[in-house]
């Protein structure tokens, strides 16, 4: 910076004395008072090649319409408002020299092209600027919109840049620019080189820019032409139809008669209900149509039709090919191993990103099912009304979010109360159903689903059929990136946190307390902890309440990240009773597994076909059916004689 | 005599836990034998490996002169080869009459489509009532199973057995909850169908396995631990041992 | 050999065996000449036309109830996925419909044109009106059969058979039980629903089949006498459907299907083909829910992958349940009474109920009353409506089976043969 500083201040001194800033405004005050942005280009040349140091400012001013002539000496100013006149100061010293009367001065406002090219312009001044974020600012403006002509003086900045972050930028678009701009090969092929290790969106849309090709289509590929790679007549890639029309378009061969411009004619054609010879309805299918255009052509002087034949044999003596509109082949070949090694980098990235993305969906039906899973385990009761509580979960955290603006502790709030409004709910349908249908599974599926739909109901009933937002804290917004393609929203990070944190409790409770020990004495052998003195009925509840308060939870983490509707449950049901099934009964873990499966499976498959994430839920089903033709018990099975047929 | 059933050192184990060790055995055509053991001898699941319920670890389970290998085989196949059981605790269809039960269990075509045309015939009729009153139910085939009571349902499924004409027949504890009279019935029956065919009874009742005066396999720990007549097992040491000795 | 005449073993005809095939089949016919006699269609005019449709629908709705009765109440399979076989065979049908009726219309526009269209210019047109909302404008290979009626139809029972069979395979070989198999079959319902929601599958995504209504080369009857004849096939299919798995039900062939039902280890044991039994059961009732289906959505008029989630199967298991399962007349009873009821109280034919500060409108609150009626009559009614007829004096006794096979799933689920 320093010697930046010292550079200009020679140079300050070596042509103050040959010119002021007004001398060279009124060099051509015409280009001044009245710029267009076709001829304002010449000014701003001069004006940055005298070196002057007051150029910066002027051109910031003039740029946000700051500047004035006066009228009567045709001298520039920068003027502002003050009463019905203008304070003016000096273009060169800045220091006040007066005042103006009303409609003594003209105001010039350069028109927005205009000021757009006095903004490239300052961008040079503003990268060796003193403050860190008006050169961040022209850095950006140039990342958004790249020139030739802003590769040197990017480079001249490097030099007196102190900042390692902004240095590090500069170099990074010093490279981008170089890539698309430098002039020398040799050293444009090394900035190409060095973009294969960027992942960055930018280093790949330059490395698309310089690799931009179009279909050519010539009697035979010419010497001069930088091959892409050749185009087969009939392929995916370039369709019959597509070809021929690409030769008619290059005048390499006659266009087609379609057979909308062969009906047009024969309509065209008619005459006392005949084409020709042809009565017209005879004309009923695309032989006769032919025949009969083929007969009245020559005379009326219609383009004769393209045979198949024709269109094959043009095909076939031409040549097609993807054209590169960079001509060196050096350079796209450069650019094409630094894009196969950039992509190579960015595939392994997005493989990690879409993990991440399938650990945050495995959490969320892991948090889901798992309620649904100890139920089913401890009492082989499926609960069709699991989904339900979910929803009854997260409208307790939007009722709670109503009464307690303050996101933070509302949320704080809510997730107790979910849990025991939803525990409650658990408890009591224990109680007055479940419990009266003992040893009749499918009964209990059936009434459970009576419920659930009472349920879903009730809640349209009370909350109406519109989403209700679950604002989540300021603090949980937005998202941990860790580079373009990298990246997670703080929500999902918290969701997963949730799901560790119940996993560790529930291991805790199932394995280190009385509860747990008679929980899986119940689970494993009902008659004989019975015999024990556990009272099954009492488990029985206290389990049920556990799944259902779980569930309540689960429901105000998705209401945070999705939206929460009286059918919310009813999404997640089904996905959490194949988490069941195929992890296992009865077993933490297997919940976990299962929930695990199936989220890196819809990732996974959504990966594939990012565009269809019903096609990816289809799928996903297939795959599970055909799952459990292996494991019909679930990937944590239980073992031996306990495990029945 | 020809060999039915060979049981080839079969082992299977349930977490861990040895219930059949490397056991073996032959079963002939015809004739009675009994297999006794303590409770986890092996008794069980030695039956459900052989019904096809249960996949030994290893070994093999021969049926017949060809010498076919049961193992992997689903039920329903080893039950059509002529392989049929009887319940420890009487395993009958509850909701449906004694006469459906008895139908069901008949020697008939087994392939659904079989199944779904099968008319019920004149010599299916007779059959019926020939073995309802052997097993003295006579006068209940129109009743609900479920309405008998514990000692009629095991007679129901003793009935079923036979109906099943089985080459060989495996019976879970016959005698249990059976009055003196009803156990000398039973004995007789067993005692009846062994001259044509094979029969294994797994029994815990000393008293009834003297009674029906065959040749007596001790199961202990999954493995054979004796075999011969009931007088020379009941001298063996090891047998009293395992039996008196604790 | 002694052989008392025994009564239990006497022969009797499968009729006399089953009383209530011949009272079902006298109500039905009953129903059909009654509703024809008083509708617009054919006599009298007091039953509306759209009533008759409602009617008519309601007995399709029936068939399937009485399909599902078997497969579940009487092979202990509650399947989640019938009423997927039921939409399959609308689907089926509703292709042939619109196709024809395109057809038709289009063929009448271009009619004003002064040259005679080509085939392939009719396709186009009419594929163009058919898939303009997916974005389309030809065929999907899945519309192959849609020009004839006879393949159309040909698909109404091939489709849900294979489906069902492929399908059922595959669960019963792997020996998928009890609430397991509930799962997998609603999970199978799921997948095809959502894959009809898609675009791509080629049957116009969500907005599904429409103008089903419309019989091509019945244009000259008008709905009332359509919507007569419509009624008539869907009683007629009810009725041979009610003596098909009466029949299915009764003998040898229903002593083994209720045994699968209520202990299929045992039934192994006894050398019988469990997996072979429930997948024809599975199957076979998968095909004439199809066939309802494809009585039902001509008169619907309209159909939609909504129709296929898995909540319309849980529906109709419910209607099973609400009936009475085990006896094929009571799972009629059940469609029919619920069924209509719904229409009834969601169509605002029940007049709400002011309580003061809030008024109960039942276009709101009839689902929920349903919810809590169904868990009422699974908890304190287990044998459904259908169990009044036990009430009866002299009832009959000799119904066969008893209500449902939880205790025998349970069994199951222990492993304790």
């Amino acid at each position: 910076m320093r010697i930046v500083l010292a550079l200009i201040a020679a140079l300050w001194a070596s042509m103050a004395s040959a010119q002021t800033l007004q001398d060279l405004l009124q060099a051509d005050p015409e280009a001044i008072s009245d710029p267009s942005r076709r001829t304002v280009g010449e000014v701003l040349d001069r004006l940055v090649a005298s070196g002057l140091p007051e150029v910066p400012t002027f051109l910031e001013r003039w740029q946000a319409k700051e500047v004035v002539q006066r009228q009567s000496d045709g001298l520039f100013f920068y003027g502002t408002k003050e009463g019905g006149g203008h304070v003016l100061f000096d273009v060169s010293s800045g220091e006040e020299v007066g005042h103006s009367g009303p409609r003594e001065v003209d105001e010039l406002r350069p028109n927005a092209g205009v000021r757009g090219v006095i903004g490239s312009a300052l961008i040079q001044f503003q990268l060796s600027d003193p403050d860190i974020a008006r050169r961040q600012a022209a850095l950006d403006a140039i990342a958004k919109d790249p020139a030739p002509e802003q590769l040197e003086p990017l480079r001249a900045s490097l030099e007196g840049e102190d900042d390692p972050g902004v240095l590090a930028r500069k170099e990074r678009l010093e490279n981008l620019l170089a890539a698309r701009f430098e002039a020398d090969p040799e050293a444009r092929i090394a900035a190409i080189e060095a973009l294969g290790s960027d992942i960055t969106v930018e280093a790949r849309a330059v490395l698309n820019q310089i690799l931009s090709s179009e279909p050519r289509a010539a009697d035979a590929i010419p010497a001069e032409a930088n091959v892409a790679w050749k185009l087969t007549p009939g392929s995916d890639e370039l369709p019959r139809e597509a070809a021929y029309v690409m030769l008619v378009e290059a005048g390499l061969a006659p266009p087609r008669v379609t057979e909308n411009a062969i009906r047009d004619a024969l309509v065209a054609a008619l005459a006392g209900g005949k084409v020709g010879d042809a009565p017209v309805a005879t004309l009923g299918s695309d032989e006769a149509r032919h025949a009969a255009y083929d007969a009245i052509a020559p005379a009326r002087g219609l383009p004769p039709r393209i045979s198949e034949e024709e269109v094959d044999a043009a095909l076939g003596s031409h040549a097609f090919w993807q054209d590169y509109a960079e001509k060196d082949a050096a350079i796209t070949g450069a650019a094409e191993r630094a894009l196969a090694s950039a992509v190579t980098r960015v595939s392994l990235y997005q493989a990690a990103d879409i993990a991440l993305d399938a650990i945050s969906l495995a959490s969320i039906y892991f948090l889901a099912a798992i309620g649904l899973a100890i139920t089913f385990g401890v009492m082989g009761v499926i609960n069709m009304a699991h989904g339900e509580f979910i929803m009854m979960g997260a409208y307790t955290g939007y009722v709670v979010q109503t009464l307690v603006p303050d996101y933070t502790l509302s949320l704080i709030l809510a997730l107790p109360l979910a849990f025991a409004v939803t525990f409650a709910a658990g408890v009591a349908m224990e109680r007055l159903v479940i419990r009266h249908l003992a040893h009749r599974p499918l009964e209990t599926l059936l009434a459970t689903f009576g419920i659930s739909i009472a349920l879903q109901q009730i809640a349209k009933n009370i909350f109406g059929t519109q989403a209700r937002p679950l604002t989540s804290p300021s603090w949980l917004d937005g998202a941990w990136i860790v580079n373009d393609v990298l990246g997670i929203a703080y929500i999902r990070i918290a969701i997963f946190v949730l799901a560790l944190l119940f996993l560790g409790l529930l291991l805790f409770i199932l394995n280190r307390t009385r509860l747990g020990l008679e929980v899986r004495a119940v689970t494993q052998n009902p008659g004989m902890a019975a015999s024990m003195g556990i009272d099954p009925d009492r488990i029985a509840m206290l389990t049920f309440g556990l799944g259902s308060g779980i569930a309540g939870i689960a429901g105000v983490a998705i209401g945070l990240y999705a939206k929460v509707t009286s059918e919310m449950g009813s999404d997640y049901i089904v996905q959490s009773f194949m988490t069941v099934v195929v992890g296992g009964v009865g077993n933490v873990w297997g919940t976990l597994a299962g929930a695990s499966l199936i989220g890196i499976l819809q990732k996974g498959i959504e990966w594939f076909n990012p565009s269809n994430t019903l096609a990816a839920q289809t799928y996903m089903i297939l795959f599970i059916i055909a799952f459990i033709q292996f494991r019909p018990r679930g990937i944590v099975a239980m073992k031996g004689r306990a495990a029945g047929a | 005599m020809t060999t039915l059933l060979e049981v080839d050192s079969i082992s299977v184990s349930f977490d861990g836990f040895k219930a059949i060790n490397n056991l073996s055995l032959t079963i002939p055509e015809t004739g009675l034998r009994a297999i006794i053991g303590p409770n986890g001898a092996g008794k069980t699941t030695f039956m459900d490996i052989v019904t096809g319920k249960t996949r030994p670890d290893s070994g093999r389970v021969l049926w017949g002169q060809g010498g076919m290998d049961l193992v992997g085989m689903s039920e329903s196949r080893i039950a059509r080869l002529g392989l049929g059981r009887k319940f420890q605790r009487p395993t009958v269809f509850e909701a449906q009459t004694v006469a459906e039960n008895l139908d069901m269990a008949l020697r008939n075509a087994r392939n659904p489509l079989a199944v779904l045309l099968a008319r019920r015939t004149d010599g299916d009729r007779a059959r019926i009532a020939a073995l309802a009153e052997e097993i003295g139910l006579l006068h209940h085939l129109g009743r609900r199973a479920g309405e008998l009571s514990h000692g009629q349902k095991q007679w129901l499924e003793i009935g079923m057995l036979l109906a099943q004409d089985p080459r060989l027949m495996l019976v879970d504890e016959p005698a249990a909850g059976m009055t003196v009279a009803e156990r000398e019935h039973t004995t007789d029956l067993l005692r009846r169908a062994a001259r044509t065919r094979a029969v294994v009874v797994v029994e815990h009742d000393m008293e009834f396995v003297r009674r029906l005066e065959c040749r007596v396999t001790v199961l202990h720990e999954g493995r054979v631990l004796a075999e011969g007549s009931l007088d020379h097992v009941t001298g063996n040491q090891d047998v009293i041992d395992v039996y008196l000795g604790r | 050999m002694t052989t008392a005449p025994v009564p239990a073993l006497r022969r009797r005809p499968i009729l006399a065996d089953n009383p209530s095939v011949l009272w079902a089949l006298l109500v039905l016919a009953i129903v059909t000449l009654g509703v024809t006699v008083l509708a617009e269609g054919a006599g009298a005019g007091v039953i509306s036309t759209s009533f008759v449709k409602t009617l008519g629908k309601t007995l399709c709705l029936c068939l399937a109830a009485v399909a599902m009765d078997v497969v579940w109440g009487y092979c202990g399979i509650l399947s989640l996925g019938h009423m997927a076989f039921f939409g399959i065979g609308g689907y089926a049908v509703g292709q042939w419909l619109m196709t024809a009726r395109t057809y038709d219309i289009v063929a009448q526009s271009l009619a004003g044109q002064p040259l005679p269209p080509t085939p392939r210019e009719l396709d186009q047109a009419v594929a163009t009106q058919i898939f303009g909302v997916v974005g389309s404008d030809h065929f999907p290979w899945i519309w192959a059969f849609s020009h004839s009626l006879p393949l159309q139809l040909l698909m109404v029972v091939l489709v849900p058979g294979l489906l069902a069979g492929v399908f059922g395979w595959l669960a019963f070989r792997s020996r998928v039980t009890g609430v397991y198999l509930s799962i997998l079959t609603q999970g199978m319902t799921l997948a095809l629903s959502l894959w009809l929601f898609q675009n791509d599958s080629g049957l116009r995504g969500n907005n599904g089949l429409s103008g089903l209504q419309n019989i091509p080369g019945l244009e000259g009857w008008g709905q009332d006498r359509i919507s007569i004849a419509f009624f008539w096939a869907s009683a007629l299919a009810l009725g041979l459907g009610y003596l098909l798995f009466a029949w299915l039900t009764s003998g040898r062939r229903g002593s083994v299907i209720r045994a699968i039902r209520d202990d299929e280890a045992r039934v192994r044991f006894l050398g019988y083909g469990v997996e072979g039994t429930k997948l024809l059961v599975f199957t076979l009732t998968a095909v004439v829910a199809a066939i309802a289906g494809a009585l039902y959505y001509p008169q619907a008029g309209i159909i939609n992958p909504g129709e296929v989630a898995p909540l319309a199967s849980i529906y109709l298991a419910v209607w099973v349940a609400i009936g009475g399962r085990g006896r094929l007349y009571g799972a009629a009873l059940g469609a029919a009474l619920v069924s209509l009821m719904s229409s009834w109280f969601t169509g605002g034919g029940v007049p709400d109920i002011p309580l003061g500060i809030y008024t109960v409108q039942w276009t709101d609150w009839w689902t929920v009353l349903l919810g809590l009626a169904f868990v009422a009559v699974t908890l304190l009614a287990p044998k459904g409506l259908g169990g009044l007829f036990d009430l009866m004096p002299r009832a009959p006794s000799r119904r066969q089976g008893d209500w449902g096979p939880d205790d025998g799933a349970w069994r199951n689920e222990e492993g304790e043969p």
